[in-house]
């Protein structure tokens, strides 16, 4: 496992996949306090360590370490994600998947997808999960405007818009479940780690 | 109940609310905001009697005026600029006293970008995750100020501390430590990196500083696995121009990072104007 210096406060511990991403990602969360770090950030392929006074003394401490390959995916908490399957682009994903919008549902609903990182906005979760082999193509030309609560899919990652914003992914169905609530000491419902079903509304 | 009301008269270009940000919850994608010259705050803090993450205003290029009801301190640092109070000159840098019903003007900038006003007792708006910062990339935090807007002031929690305030110098060296992704560039481009000069591009904002020159080339095609992003890390898109990551950056990205500013010099990209030039230098 390589880890590279990010500046004069940061680590960046690099990882196979996200299988990998997840297990170093939930060892380095528990150990945050120890390493000194004031923010643990997970992404497709690293765990980044932020806030530390002295990357150095961190380093030394991540030397002989290697992610306890025991962070099972079923250890997060899970979250139900009541979804209507009325998007606009239900039958984009159905075309590129080669199946028709019943079979785009069936294969949503049967994914166990894990949050492997947030990004792009507030609560904004990558969750992966979906089968090898459909990763879907994001949209040619970006909306201006994807409305809260859109249940999406790009690359192999799907998600749930928190909050309005222009977006790029396709868009297969509307949730109510509010995802990012403002005001919340945990505002983000689907943190890394979190397990995620998609059920009928 | 806040102790003074401020009534804003004028928010100048862009005036927003900003202490230290909120650090400890990018990995909810949350940025974390917070001043971009946090040393100016944090002295404007110390001037008026504050801990130095107190909420303070951020201004940009040409200041923000606005009457205050009840009298308070405040004091006025970064972008050295004129301060007046009822017309009358006030000193940038040092402790105000402003009487009640005073009508506060922080003008434009002589040089520099952000001026930023720090009062006794803080700006008291709704804290979001801990902070009170607005940050433009997410919407977290307060709207930018605007005419008429109405914000609370608290009591004064300490005394006034007499330190001297510098105006921001006019260095245009920025240091970065190379890496994680300079393994992504040329050897020519990481040795024209140090020394080399850039303009700050009119699209800068409080999210990056974009910035224009000899544009950096890659050794290798394709794309990065998104990756979380750092407070002034200097990431290149296809074009070769590098942007330079201020408070409210995303906390992850696509393009590599080439280095990382230090933080002793992120002032300097808070106060750069566009159309300035700022040499990068490699430290050996």
């Amino acid at each position: 496992m390589q880890v590279r210096r990010v500046g004069e406060h940061a680590l960046l511990v690099e990882c196979a996949d996200l299988d990998e991403v997840r297990a170093t990602y939930a060892d380095l969360r528990v150990r945050a306090d120890e390493l000194g770090a004031v923010d643990v950030v997970p992404a497709a392929r690293s765990v980044l360590l932020d806030g530390l006074d002295d990357p150095g003394v961190a380093l030394q401490r991540l030397r002989d370490w290697t992610a306890a390959p025991t962070a099972a995916p079923e250890s997060g908490p899970q979250i139900k994600i009541p979804t209507r399957y009325d998007g606009p682009d239900l039958d984009e994903v159905a075309r590129q998947w080669g199946t028709d919008a019943a079979g785009v549902v069936r294969i949503h609903q049967q994914c166990e997808f894990v949050v492997a990182f947030c990004g792009f906005a507030p609560g904004f979760a990558y969750c992966a999960g979906l089968p090898a082999g459909l990763e879907v193509a994001r949209r040619a030309e970006p909306r201006p405007r994807v409305p809260a609560g859109a249940v999406a899919l790009a690359g192999g990652f799907t998600s749930v818009y928190p909050s309005a914003s222009p977006g790029g992914w396709q868009l297969i169905g509307t949730t109510t479940l509010r995802v990012w609530r403002e005001g919340s000491d945990s505002p983000a419902l689907l943190a890394p780690g979190t397990r995620v079903r998609f059920v009928d509304a | 109940m806040p102790e003074t009301t401020l009534h804003v008269l004028d928010a100048g270009v862009l005036t927003t609310v900003q202490d230290l940000g909120r650090p400890g919850h990018a990995h909810l994608g949350v940025p974390r905001s917070g001043a971009l010259d946090r040393a100016a705050l944090q002295l404007a803090n110390r001037l008026v009697g504050n801990p130095e993450g107190s909420a303070g205003l951020e201004t940009t290029v040409n200041g923000v005026r606005f009457r205050v009801d009840h009298g308070c301190r405040l004091a006025v640092t970064g972008a050295l600029c004129p301060v007046r109070v009822d017309g009358r000159e006030a000193p940038w840098g040092a402790s105000v006293s402003v009487p009640a019903s005073a009508l506060v003007d922080v003008g434009t900038a002589y040089a520099g970008l952000r001026s930023y006003v720090g009062f006794a007792g803080g700006i008291e708006v709704e804290p979001v995750l801990g902070s009170r910062s607005t940050d433009l990339l997410s919407g977290l935090g307060p709207a930018p100020l605007a005419a008429g807007d109405l914000l609370g002031i608290g009591g004064p929690v300490g005394d006034p501390v007499p330190v001297e305030a510098v105006p921001p110098s006019a260095r245009s060296v920025i240091r970065l430590d190379l890496g994680p992704r300079d393994d992504w560039f040329t050897p020519g481009s990481l040795a024209t990196l140090s020394g080399s000069t850039y303009t700050v591009g009119a699209a800068s904002n409080r999210i990056g500083l974009r910035l224009t020159g000899t544009p950096l080339e890659r050794s290798r095609p394709g794309e990065l696995p998104t990756e979380p992003m750092v407070l002034g890390a200097v990431q290149v898109p296809p074009n070769g121009h590098p942007v330079v990551f201020l408070a409210d950056h995303p906390t992850t990205g696509g393009y590599p990072v080439i280095g990382v500013v230090r933080g002793a010099d992120l002032a300097i990209c808070a106060q750069a104007r566009p159309g300035d030039r700022l040499t990068f230098q490699v430290p050996g």
